[in-house]
This record gives structure tokens, sequence and C-alpha cells, in this order.
């Protein structure tokens, strides 16, 4: 059945509560010319199976590291990679090559590239064949199941074409039917959008999204873009030089005071009109969304109350709605409505106010 | 000299040339092709890695490519008699062009490999595939057009280089320049030799470039590029 990129599926979750790739203490560090470079400092990253789980983070925090370790294309200093309940870290052996059972266990892992990697001297339909030659299924199993992989990608019609005849979305969409050629649970995708326009990044996010939904396929991506984490993902990871350091699912990101990536999932602007006067951003997600609190706290404190913004968005496929509103007086003045608003059960933060908090804290 | 004279003169040359050539350059791409790959694979960061083999390949690589054809010839002397069990003649030139052409193909192999990008071997290493697959399904296919014209390269340069195994009584065309030409004076003769030799190279050549622009057109380098051409023709 072919996907049609874009449409909206049906928004049921395939995911369950088995980790699929958990990873341990995972530290890497690379050696070279006597400089010594941190990439990954203690790893734990658990992601559950039928899940899209986002890693973001600046350059150089140690995402592709990660990703790369996950499939052992690069060895990890110390620390455990599971995936699919089996340890990778201790099928490696010691030497640097790859023995027979790390190689069987890596194809049943799916990796997309950023810059595709597609080999220029074969066929669309050849590129996809390229992990069934190296599983040694039959050239009638091959051509079958590429055939099959193209239509699912919505390319069925390039099957003769050179790479170098397509666009760059196109181009990811043979990396991804390829990187499907060897029924993976896992798919690993390191920056598979950044070469792209945005237009382009949405299609492909969104055959990501479906073949999550439709085949209940597990994929951990690497990103540097908040978007694609917004638009994608069930969980998300924040890493910064080479450790995670916010982790969880969206909604649990969202629930989290202070949350960097809750913050720059749903931004919001707005600064308070006067010295005393408080902002306060206020997030609904599901239930409360529905409750007339913003009215009640104004009648029930008899305040006047400023919205200087608000939003309602999906993030990783949950409704979820966000206001900034400014109270009369300071912080010390509104710490009764504050108390009030979080007693309905909503997450209430307080900008600037964690920064005071320290301060305070530190004397 | 008259041409009846002449004629089967050539004829012979050309075959001897044709034979000690063709030999030799496979012989050259049998030996050459795994040893660049390996120059490649041994090197620092790359599939194999052996600081140690890559170090003393590269040398005996260098010396080998490092010495004079005519000396070559001669230091092989002994091998060449136990191989072909004679120093003169065809075979025994063959010997020693191979030789000096496997080294001076292997370098061709090994730049040309170093060019493919890193990223198609990750590709493949993550697809599960060991090394082996990683030179037959990768290195090798995505190389290919550069594989061929080193492979021109090498043929023209043994073309080259069998002018003087007529030293050795092998013949071919580049012995019959020396010895009627430049020997005798027979100017016209001499003349016609060039002139075959010089068909002949660009004969070879065109077939190469051509061959190797043909595999080429597909590859990812050649996408927009007609189209520019046109534009800046066009402006
Ligand atoms: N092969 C290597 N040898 C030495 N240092 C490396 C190597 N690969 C990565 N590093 C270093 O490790 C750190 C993390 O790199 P990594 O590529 O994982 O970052 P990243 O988060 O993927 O960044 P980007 O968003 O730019 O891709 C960087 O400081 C980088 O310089
Ligand atoms: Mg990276």
């Amino acid at each position: 059945m072919p996907l049609c990129p874009g449409t909206p599926t049906p928004a049921h979750s395939t995911v369950t509560e088995t980790h699929v790739i958990t990873t341990t203490d995972l530290t890497k560090v690379y050696r070279s010319r006597g400089r010594e470079v941190t990439a990954l400092d203690g790893v734990d990253l658990h992601v559950r199976e039928g899940e899209v789980y986002g890693v973001i983070g600046q350059s150089g925090a140690g995402k592709s590291s990660l990703i790369r370790c996950v499939n052992l294309l690069e060895r990890p200093t110390s620390g455990t990679v599971t995936v699919a309940g089996q340890d990778l870290t201790a099928l490696a052996g010691r030497g640097p090559r790859a023995g027979k059972e790390l190689r069987q266990a890596r194809s049943r892992i799916g990796m997309v590239f950023q810059h595709f990697n597609l080999l220029s001297s074969r066929t669309v339909q050849d590129n996809v064949e390229l992990p069934l030659e190296i599983l040694g299924k039959s050239g009638t199993e091959r051509s079958r199941k590429a055939l099959e992989l193209l239509d699912l990608v919505g390319l069925a019609d390039k099957a003769k074409a050179y790479p170098a005849q397509l666009s760059g979305g196109q181009k990811q969409r043979v990396g991804i039917a390829r990187a499907l050629a060897g029924d993976p649970k896992v798919l690993l995708s390191d920056e598979a959008t950044s070469a792209l326009d945005p237009e382009t990044t949405r299609s492909i996010l969104a055959l990501l999204r479906d073949l999550n939904r439709q085949l209940g396929l597990t994929v951990l991506l690497i990103t540097h873009e908040m978007d694609v984490v917004k638009s994608v993902c069930d969980s998300a990871a924040l890493m910064e030089n080479g450790r995670i350091v916010e982790a969880g699912t969206v909604s649990e990101l969202l629930a989290t005071p202070g949350s960097e990536l809750a913050a720059a999932l749903f931004p919001l602007d707005g600064e308070a009109s006067g010295e005393d006067r408080t902002v306060v951003d206020v997030t609904f997600q599901g239930e409360s969304a529905t409750q007339p609190v913003i009215s009640q706290l104004a009648r029930t404190y008899n305040i006047d109350i400023s919205i200087l913004g608000a939003a309602i968005d999906t993030v990783g496929g949950l409704q979820v709605g966000r206001m900034r509103i400014e109270l009369p007086g300071r912080y010390e003045d509104n710490v009764v409505p504050i108390g009030f608003l979080r007693e309905k059960g909503l997450q209430v933060d307080v900008p600037g106010r964690e920064a005071v908090l320290a301060k305070e804290g530190a004397k | 000299m008259t041409w009846s004279e002449m004629q089967p003169l050539l004829e012979q040359a050309c075959w001897d040339t044709l034979y000690m050539v063709g030999w030799s350059t496979l012989i050259a791409v049998v030996g050459g092709l795994p040893l660049g790959i390996l120059l490649v694979l041994t090197d620092r960061g790359g599939l194999l890695q052996n600081l140690v083999a890559n170090k003393v390949i590269g040398q005996i690589v260098n010396i080998a490519r490092s010495l004079p054809f005519i000396i070559l010839m001669v230091a092989l002397m002994t091998f060449t008699r136990w191989i072909t069990g004679t120093t003169i003649g065809r075979e025994a030139a063959i010997v020693p062009l191979a030789i000096g052409a496997i080294p001076f193909f292997a370098r061709l192999v090994e730049t040309a490999v170093r060019e493919v990008d890193h990223g198609l071997v990750e590709a493949v290493q993550a697809m599960g595939g060991n090394t082996w697959t990683v030179v037959r399904k990768v290195l090798v296919p995505e190389s290919l057009p550069s594989l061929i014209s080193s492979t021109t390269t090498t043929i023209v340069a043994l073309i080259g280089y069998s002018a003087m195994a007529g030293t050795v009584g092998a013949g071919g065309l580049g012995d019959i320049a020396i010895r009627y030409g430049y020997q005798r004076f027979e100017t016209q003769l001499m003349w016609i030799t060039v002139a075959i030799l010089a068909v002949v190279i660009s004969v070879i050549q065109f077939a190469g470039d051509y061959a190797a622009r043909s595999l080429h057109r597909r590859g990812a380098h050649s996408g927009p590029a007609p189209k520019l051409r046109l534009l800046k023709a066009a402006s």
C-alpha cells in the first residue's frame, strides 16, 4: 500500500513500554595524535518500542557520535548498547573489525544519512537491493522486495533511474527504502532532512511518521531543528557537551517546570509591560485545556489579566495550549493566584523566577 | 625500401606490440588493482588499518616506480629466465613490462579509490557488509570511471616502454623505428611507424575516455553539469 506523503494518518500510537534501544553509561573519547575529545560522557538513552525519539542538540554536542555508537559504526569507549534485546557491545569483540554476529545485528537496524549515501553507479532499484544482496537473497526475491519498498515510499516509477537524476527528497526516499530492505525493527536517522528544503523536509518527516505508525517501526532520529522534534517525535532528549540534559516523552517534558526543551518546542513571546507586573506562562494539556480557568482566576481574585501571547499546537500528536499572561503586582503579590492555577492542574512557569531563586539560593 | 618490403615488417611489429602491451596490461591490472586497494585499506583510518604493511607496500611501489625501465629489465633478467625460460623475445619482455606497470597502475588505483565518498562505505557497513563487500560493491564500482582512465594511461605508458623491449629482441613498433629509422636511416619506414604509433595511442586514448565518460555520465558528478554548460554558452 503506497503511503501518500503529507496525508494525516490516524493518530493511534504504536508505542509500548518495552525498551528497544538502551544505552547505559555510554562514553566515547576520540583520541587523535595526543588530543582527546570526549564526545559522549555517560549517556543513558531509553527508546521505547514503536516510538519516534528525537535527539536534539547544538553542533558538536555528540549527537552523531551517539547514533553511530548505536549500531557500533563507532566503538564506544565504555558502556553498553542494547538493541532489540541484544547487547551489541558484547558482540563487537575486541578487534576493530565487525565480526559476523555484529554484522547480522546491523542488517536488522536501518540507517538513513544526511547526504543519502546512494551508490551513483547503481540504479535506484539496485541501490535498494544492495542490503538484500548482502543478506544473500535471490534475484527474484530482491527485485520483488525492492519494487514493493519503492512503491511504499512513492517512487515506483523511478526504479530504473540513477540517483543523479533524482531530487534531494527523492534521494532520501530511496535511502529510506534501502534502510527498510532488511525488515528492521529500528531505524536510525542522522540529520536525514538537514540537506533538504522545508517543504521536502515536511514530506520526508511525514513519511517517517507513517512508517512508524504503519510498520510499528521504532525511529531514533538526530536533528538540530526543533521543528523536526515538534512535528514527529513522541519523545525527545536534549544533548549538551556529550550528555543528555533532558529527556522524556513530549508531554512529560511539557509538564516539567523550566524545561528548556519544552520552552523551545513551544516558544512564547511577550515582555512584562512594567516593573510591578508578573509574567506567568500557563501550559494546558488534555483535560485542563477545556476549563475556563483564566476567567475563573479573574473573577475569584478580581484582578485584570492581560494575555501577552497564546498558542495551541500539536506536539508529538498531543494537543497542547500555552499562554503567557500578565498579572498586576510583583511575584510576591501573586503567590495566591499562581497557587490557584497550579491547583487547577495547570503547569505554571514564571519566566525569570528560576534565576532569581537560584541567586537567592546561592546567598 | 619498397612498400612490399615494409609491409610484413610492420605487420609483425604491430602484432608484437599488441601482444606485449596486451599481456602486460592484463597482468598490471590483475596485480595493481588489489595492491592499490590494499594501499587505501591499510592506511590510517582504513578498514584494514595496518600502518606497517602500508609503509612496506608503499616503499616497494615507490622503489619499483623510480627505476628506469631499462634498468628494471636488466635487473630482472634472472627472474625473467625463471618465469619464461629465456631472456629474449616477446615473452621475456612481458615480464619486466608487467612488473614495471604494476606499481604504476597501483598508485593510480590508490588515487582513484581514495576519491570514493567514505559515506558510501559507512552505508554498506551499516547494512552489515564486510570489508570484501565494501570492496566489491562500493570501492571498485564507484571508482570505475577513474579506474578505466588509469588503465588507458597505463596502456599508453606501456606502449612507450615496449619500444625499449627491442633491446631484448622482442620486436614491436618501437623496435622497428629505432633499428630501421635510427640505425639504418630508413626515414620513410620510421615515419610510418611513428604515424602508426600516434594513431594507435589516439584510438586507445579516445576509446578509454569515451568508456570512462559514458560510465561517469550517470554518476553523481554529472547531474546538473550539462545544463550549466548550456546556460553559460547561451549567456
Ligand atoms: N572521528 C572523530 N575524531 C575526533 N573527534 C571527533 C570525531 N568525530 C567527532 N569528533 C568530535 O566529537 C564531538 C562530537 O561530535 P559529533 O559529530 O558527535 O557532534 P554532533 O552533535 O553530531 O554535531 P553536528 O550537529 O555538527 O553534526 C565534536 O567535538 C567532534 O569534534
Ligand atoms: Mg552530526
